[in-house]
């Protein structure tokens, strides 16, 4: 009798982008609307061919305030969804998201980021857009944003954010930057079976019982699918458990509340970390994104000097680990933050600081990469 | 084998410098089974404006993925050469496309006219850059640092799987053409033994 063969786990070369696409597809995204803007726009192509081969759809909308709304209407509808932007179609996206985190709609915002402000450097990589993913939309909401430092982690950490948006019904932001997304690296891919993939919770009970908005114990109400009998409304204003709008002091607090528990309660699940010889450092690069990989390279160098360095590697940006960067602070351990801004994520760092420690960064904003050798110079100068 | 072996192709956009480095990554990555990194950078103009990939090789995870000392440059322009000669290695070997290259401030260049070739013996100049992959594959491996970064058999293998179908004829005859101008020059090419003073930063 003839045996079937277990396949060879495939090597290929995959590009940051393209890695992306396909953890969204073995997540079960089925919707993508876009609209193509560099450096993200590898993903969308990869996408429309990709998504028709899995019964899945692929639109490319009029602008990004319409693909966010699109999105939004494939999630209600029961299809994991997405979109991929930059920079500008990220702030035309805004108004939407906000409505997204308002109506507790899953969803997937990719950024790529590019310099800014406006149309700025679209080839050239930045990471300007940290700040503006936690409050670019208006309005007190939490978010989860992640950042991918691999093209591997592209891959991950999209099924990741699928996961999460699933579970907590949020919006996630994954912010990547020009660098990783171009990237090509030499990856395995999984097979579908060897990537843990999690689906929203549906209503149990009868559709005229339904509460839309109902508090649980997790934070998250059930979600039901827009056919399948469980009817509501759903809005941007606050509503009340039913979904319809109300002014009432007792129901709107309540449910903002929600908003905030439903994520900060699950801090420990979202908040994703990577330490490198922190133990004992006395000096710790606190780095995300592409960023990651030249303090990485600044580590090495520097121990092979002899100097005590370590490294933290923030996977989640939002919520922002303070429970990872307290410590170090409370350590005494000096932190320094390269990033390709002018100091967004050094500002958090700061604030967790509370003046403990000292708090030292490299901002680079000339739309190239941060080297080795900068977070080198600045480690030596701080050393003497 | 060093930690790390980069290879820079530079030149201008639209002599397909990013498909250059995509085989070339395949070749040491996919067929060779080190890990690589490729990346590059480009103008916004999908024709004319300066086009570079940077393909880093290496037996270990590879964490900073752009060049920090250049084993091997090929200048597919003058503007090229002239930006990214300074950041060749000592032991570097500087390759360029002597019909368009004029002038080189680095004694170490070998110098092949890749898109004469790719007009004169395979008809089009698009093929330039296969041309040079043919080269480079002869160089490489004959570089004292660049002993088991990518063989020919493994260079020719991922050239013809990204090329489009019905081109195979032509694009191994352009594969060899390089090959053939290499080996020419290699006669007279004498590589330098890497030393420790010149590791990377």
């Amino acid at each position: 009798m003839h045996r079937r063969k277990k396949p060879e786990p495939k090597a290929q070369l995959m590009q940051g982008n393209e890695a992306c696409a396909e953890g969204a597809l073995i997540a079960g995204c089925r919707f993508f609307a876009g609209y193509p803007i560099t450096p993200a726009s590898e993903i969308a192509e990869h996408l429309s061919y990709r998504l028709p081969q899995v019964d899945g759809t692929f639109i490319q909308m009029e602008d990004e305030i319409a693909s966010m709304g699109a999105v939004i209407g494939g999630s209600l509808a029961g299809v994991k969804s997405m979109t991929a932007t930059s920079g500008p179609g990220f702030s035309l996206m805004q108004e939407n998201l906000g409505f997204a985190c308002m109506a507790e709609v899953p969803c997937v915002v990719v950024n790529v980021m590019r310099g800014g402000p406006s149309t700025g450097l679209p080839t050239n990589p930045s990471q300007g857009d940290v700040m503006q993913a936690r409050w670019g939309t208006h309005g007190d909401h939490p978010i989860i944003v992640l950042s991918p430092s691999s093209v591997m982690e592209c891959f991950t950490l999209t099924v990741k954010a699928f996961n999460y948006s699933e579970k907590y019904r949020t919006p996630v932001i994954f912010l990547m930057d020009e660098v990783v997304a171009h990237m090509r690296e030499k990856v395995v891919l999984p097979e579908p079976n060897e990537v843990t993939v999690i689906d929203r919770v549906k209503p149990s009970v009868p559709p005229e019982w339904y509460l839309p908005y109902e508090d649980t114990s997790f934070g998250v109400p059930p979600m039901g699918i827009f056919g399948e009998g469980y009817r509501y409304h759903v809005t941007g204003l606050v509503h009340d458990i039913r979904g319809f709008p109300t002014l009432r002091q007792d129901e709107i607090e309540p449910f903002l509340l929600r908003l905030f528990r439903k994520i900060s309660i699950h801090f420990a699940d979202i908040q994703l970390v990577e330490s490198f010889h922190t133990e004992d450092a006395d000096l710790v690069i606190v780095a995300y994104g592409c960023t990651f990989r030249s303090a990485h390279r600044a580590m090495v160098e520097a121990r092979a000097r002899g100097l005590k360095v370590g490294l933290l590697k923030l996977i989640t940006i939002w919520p922002f680990p303070r429970r990872v960067v307290e410590p170090l602070t409370r350590a005494k351990k000096t932190l320094l933050v390269p990033e390709m801004n002018m100091g967004q994520i050094s500002r958090e760092v700061k604030r967790v600081n509370q003046g403990m420690t000292t708090v030292l960064t490299v901002n680079k904003i000339d739309g190239t990469m941060i080297t080795p050798q900068e977070i080198l110079e600045k480690i030596e100068e701080e050393k003497k | 084998m060093l930690d790390r072996f980069e290879i820079r192709l530079s030149g201008t956009g639209g002599q397909g410098i990013v498909l250059a480095g995509i085989i070339l990554a395949e070749a040491a990555g996919i067929y060779e089974g080190k890990h690589v990194v490729q990346i590059v950078s480009y103008g916004p103009a999908a024709r004319g404006g300066t086009s570079r990939a940077d393909v880093v090789i290496s037996e270990n995870e590879i964490d900073y993925p752009k060049a920090m000392g250049l084993d091997v440059l090929l200048a597919m322009n003058q503007m090229a050469c002239d930006e990214s000669t300074p950041e060749l290695k000592p032991t570097g070997i500087l390759v360029v496309d002597s019909l368009l290259v004029t002038q080189t401030s680095n004694p170490r260049v070998v110098q092949i006219p890749f898109t004469r070739i790719a007009r004169e013996k395979c008809g089009r100049e698009q093929m330039a850059n296969i041309v040079a992959l043919g080269t480079l594959s002869q160089l490489i491996p004959a570089m004292p640092a660049g002993a088991g970064i990518v063989s020919r058999e493994s260079m020719e293998a991922a050239v013809m799987a990204r090329i489009p179908p019905g081109t195979e004829k032509m694009n191994k005859l352009a594969f060899e053409e390089g090959i053939k101008a290499a080996e020419e020059i290699q006669k007279t090419l004498v590589f330098e033994e890497p030393s420790e003073d010149h590791d990377q930063i």
